[in-house]
C-alpha cells in the first residue's frame, strides 16, 4: 500500500508557487524523512496529504485509495501540525478526554500508560507543560488514534536534544510495535539519519530527491582526489557536488557500491547527512524514481493504485 | 506488494463516523465557562426582575416607569453582546492559536465538527435568552398595561416575545461567521459588535415600521383621536390638510392659533378650523400587531442566522 500517491501536484499562494509538479508514490510500513530547506515545500505537503489545504492542481489519494482528507483518510491517519497545537487552558485530562470524543478509533490505555510514562500529571494544565511535554502529549494523542499513517511535521524544531532524543525514540517505539506508517519532516539531519527507511527532499517546491535510504546511499560515492583532476574526473561521472580544496577535491558522485573510483582517487560510501547537504547546495540535480533519473523505479516501490477500487 | 508490512487489517464496512454526543461534550467542556457566565449574568438579573415584579404587583400606587425604561435600555445590549462574545472566539481563537490544525485532522472532521458546535451553542444561547425574555415580559407587563410603555415602542419591542431570544441568536450567528473570515478573535468581536447594533439601529428606526402597511386615521385639530392615546399604539408620522385637502404647514396653524388668541369664545378657534375643513392625520401601527411583528422580526433574524451559520460551515470545509 502506498501512504501517499500524488500526481504533478501543485499548491499556489497568490502568484507564488508552494510546491509544483510534485508526483510521488511513497511505500508504506516504512519510516519516511521530509527535508528540504526552510519554505521549501514541507510543511505544503504535509498538509495536503492530511487534508488540512486542497491542491490547486495535480491528485492526491492516500493510504491506497482514500482521497486525502476524506472521512476514511481522517480517521486513518494521525497528524502532529508544527509547534503541537492543543487547547492551552483545558487540563490534560481533559485534552486527552477531548481527543477521544472526536475520534472513532481511541485506545484509552495507551493514552494513561503513555503519560504515566512520562510522568505528566493529569490535572496540569497543557499551557504549563515543558516544549518536550506538550510534543510528547501531541503524540501519545496522535498514538491513541491508533493511526495507519502518523504524519510529523517538523515535530523537533522547538525541542531541546534530550527531548528530541525521547521523541524520536518514542516514535520508534511505536513503528517498532505497531508496525505503522510514519512521514516525518525535519531539518534535524542527525536525528532523521538513524530512522529514515525512504528519504524525500523538498527544494523550492520541487521533489529533488526521492527513494529508498539504502538505495541512494550505496548507489552514491564521495571521491577524493587531486583538484588539478576534478574537471576530466566531472566530465566522466555524473557529479552531485564538487567541493573545491587547494589540493584536494571531494566530489559526490552517482555510482554503484562497487565501483572502485578512478585510479588516484580515493571512493568511499556516502551518509545521509553528507548526500543531503550536497543534494541541498546543488537544487538543479535530482535523483528520483521513474525514467527521467537513474535509481528504483517507480515500478520497484510498490504501486498499489486502484487495488481497493 | 507491501501487504506484509502493512498495519492491522481494517473492517471491510466504512468507519461509522464519530457521535454528535461525544462531539457535544467536547463544545461543553470548551465553551462551558462562557455559557456558565451567560446563565449567571441572566440569573441574576431575573431574579432581580422578579423581585421588583413581585413588589410592583404588590403596591398599590401607581408605579413610576423611570427604573423599567433604564432597566429595558441596559437588557436591550444582552443581545449584542452575549452573542458576540460566544460567537466571536468560536472559530476566530481556533484558528487564530492554530488549534484548528488539530481539530481539523481529528476523525470526526471538520465539517461534523463546525456543525456541532455552531448548532449546540446556537441552541443552548436561544433558549437562555428565550427563558430571561419570559421573566422580563412577565416584569415589564404592568407597565405596558398602564400605557407608560408602548408595547411596539423600540425600547421594549426587543425585550419581549421572540425578539430578544432572535437577536441573540443573530448575534452570535454573525459573530461566529465574522469570526472565521477574519481569523482573529478581537477584529472579529469589533466587527461584529458594530454590524449587529448597526443592524440592530437601522432595524428600528428604519425597518420596523415596514412589517406591515401602518394604519392612517385623522380627526380635528388639534389632538390625538381617542383610539391611537389609549391603545398604545405606535404612532409613525402626522400631517395637516387645510381646504380643498392639500397639505398645509404647521405655521399655518399656528399663525392661524395666533388670531383667535384672545377671542373671547375658546372654542372660536376649533371652529375656525372644522369651519375651513383642517384636518389632522396620522399613520401608527396598533397595538394589536405586537405578535405578528414579533413572528415577522424572529422569522428574518431566523433565516438570517441559519444562513450564517450555513455560509460559516462552508467557509469552514474550504478553509486553507
Amino acid at each position: 500500500m502506498t501512504i501517499i500517491d500524488c500526481a504533478r501536484l501543485g499548491k499556489r499562494y497568490g502568484r507564488s508557487w508552494a510546491l509544483r509538479d510534485c508526483s510521488l508514490a511513497i511505500p508504506g510500513g516504512q519510516f519516511v524523512a521530509l527535508v528540504g530547506p526552510n519554505g521549501a515545500g514541507k510543511t505544503t505537503l504535509l498538509q495536503i496529504a492530511v487534508g488540512l489545504i486542497t491542491p490547486t492542481e495535480g491528485t492526491v489519494t492516500v493510504l491506497g485509495c482514500e482521497a486525502a482528507g476524506s472521512p476514511g483518510a481522517l480517521d486513518r491517519i494521525a497528524f502532529v501540525a508544527q509547534d503541537a497545537p492543543l487547547y492551552q487552558n483545558l487540563p490534560v485530562g481533559d485534552m486527552l478526554r477531548v481527543a477521544a470524543h472526536m475520534n472513532q478509533r481511541w485506545d484509552p490505555q495507551l493514552a494513561r500508560t503513555r503519560l504515566a510514562e512520562l510522568a505528566i500529571p493529569q490535572r496540569q494544565k497543557v499551557a504549563s507543560l515543558s516544549g518536550g511535554q506538550q510534543a510528547q502529549l501531541a503524540l501519545t494523542i496522535a498514538l491513541a488514534r491508533r493511526p495507519e499513517l502518523l504524519v510529523l511535521d517538523e515535530p523537533l524544531a522547538m525541542l531541546d536534544p534530550l527531548a528530541r532524543h525521547d521523541f524520536m525514540a518514542a516514535v520508534l517505539a511505536a513503528v517498532a510495535e505497531d508496525g505503522l506508517s510514519v512521514i516525518m519532516s525535519s531539518h534535524v539531519l542527525a536525528e532523521l539519519e538513524r530512522a529514515a527507511d525512504y528519504l524525500i527532499l523538498v527544494s523550492k517546491g520541487r521533489i529533488q530527491v526521492a527513494g529508498e535510504v539504502d538505495d541512494l546511499l550505496s548507489h552514491h560515492r564521495l571521491l577524493t582526489g587531486p583538484t588539478a583532476q576534478t574537471d576530466k574526473q566531472a566530465e566522466r561521472m555524473s557529479v552531485v557536488h564538487a567541493r573545491r580544496g587547494g589540493s584536494q577535491s571531494h566530489l559526490l558522485v552517482r555510482a554503484p557500491a562497487a565501483d572502485p573510483g578512478p585510479a588516484g582517487w580515493e571512493s568511499r560510501p556516502v551518509g545521509l547527512e553528507e548526500l543531503v547537504l550536497a543534494y541541498l547546495r546543488e537544487p538543479g540535480v535530482a535523483a528520483l524514481p521513474g525514467p527521467t533519473a537513474d535509481g528504483p523505479s517507480r515500478a520497484t516501490i510498490g504501486p498499489s493504485k486502484g487495488v481497493r477500487a | 506488494m507491501t501487504a506484509a508490512t502493512a498495519p492491522a487489517p481494517r473492517p471491510a464496512a466504512r468507519q461509522q463516523p464519530v457521535p454528535w454526543t461525544g462531539l457535544a461534550w467536547v463544545t461543553w467542556r470548551q465553551h462551558r465557562a462562557g455559557l456558565t457566565g451567560t446563565a449567571v449574568v441572566l440569573g441574576g438579573l431575573s431574579l432581580y426582575l422578579l423581585v421588583t415584579g413581585l413588589l410592583v404587583r404588590g403596591s398599590a400606587d401607581s408605579v413610576s416607569s423611570q427604573t423599567p425604561k433604564v432597566i429595558s435600555a441596559l437588557v436591550l445590549l444582552l443581545p449584542v453582546l452575549i452573542g458576540s462574545f460566544t460567537g466571536a472566539p468560536l472559530l476566530a481563537r481556533e484558528l487564530e492559536t492554530g488549534t484548528f490544525r488539530y481539530a481539523w485532522t481529528q476523525g470526526c472532521g471538520r465539517r461534523r465538527w463546525a456543525i456541532a458546535k455552531l448548532a449546540l451553542l446556537a441552541g443552548a444561547l436561544t433558549v437562555t435568552a428565550g427563558a430571561f425574555s419570559a421573566i422580563f415580559s412577565w416584569y415589564i407587563q404592568p407597565f405596558i398595561a398602564d400605557g407608560q410603555l408602548p408595547a411596539l415602542k423600540p425600547l421594549v419591542f426587543g425585550l419581549h416575545g421572540v425578539a430578544f431570544a432572535a437577536w441573540t441568536l443573530a448575534a452570535f450567528s454573525i459573530a461566529a461567521f465574522a469570526g472565521t473570515l477574519i481569523r482573529r478573535t478581537v477584529p472579529a468581536l469589533a466587527a461584529s459588535l458594530a454590524a449587529v447594533a448597526g443592524l440592530e439601529l437601522a432595524t428600528t428606526l428604519l425597518l420596523r415600521q415596514h412589517y406591515l402597511t401602518p394604519l392612517t386615521t385623522h380627526g380635528g385639530v388639534p389632538g390625538m383621536p381617542p383610539s391611537l392615546l389609549s391603545g398604545g399604539s405606535w404612532v409613525l408620522s402626522s400631517w395637516t390638510t387645510g381646504p380643498g385637502g392639500r397639505l398645509v404647514s404647521q405655521d399655518i396653524i399656528n399663525q392661524a392659533e395666533g388670531r383667535f388668541r384672545y377671542s373671547p369664545n375658546p372654542a372660536a378657534f376649533s371652529a375656525w378650523l372644522t369651519q375651513h375643513h383642517f384636518t389632522q392625520w396620522w399613520t401608527y401601527q396598533p397595538q394589536s400587531r405586537f405578535w405578528p411583528f414579533q413572528l415577522i422580526e424572529g422569522g428574518w433574524l431566523l433565516a438570517l442566522s441559519i444562513t450564517m451559520i450555513a455560509v460559516t460551515v462552508w467557509l469552514v470545509r474550504h478553509a486553507q
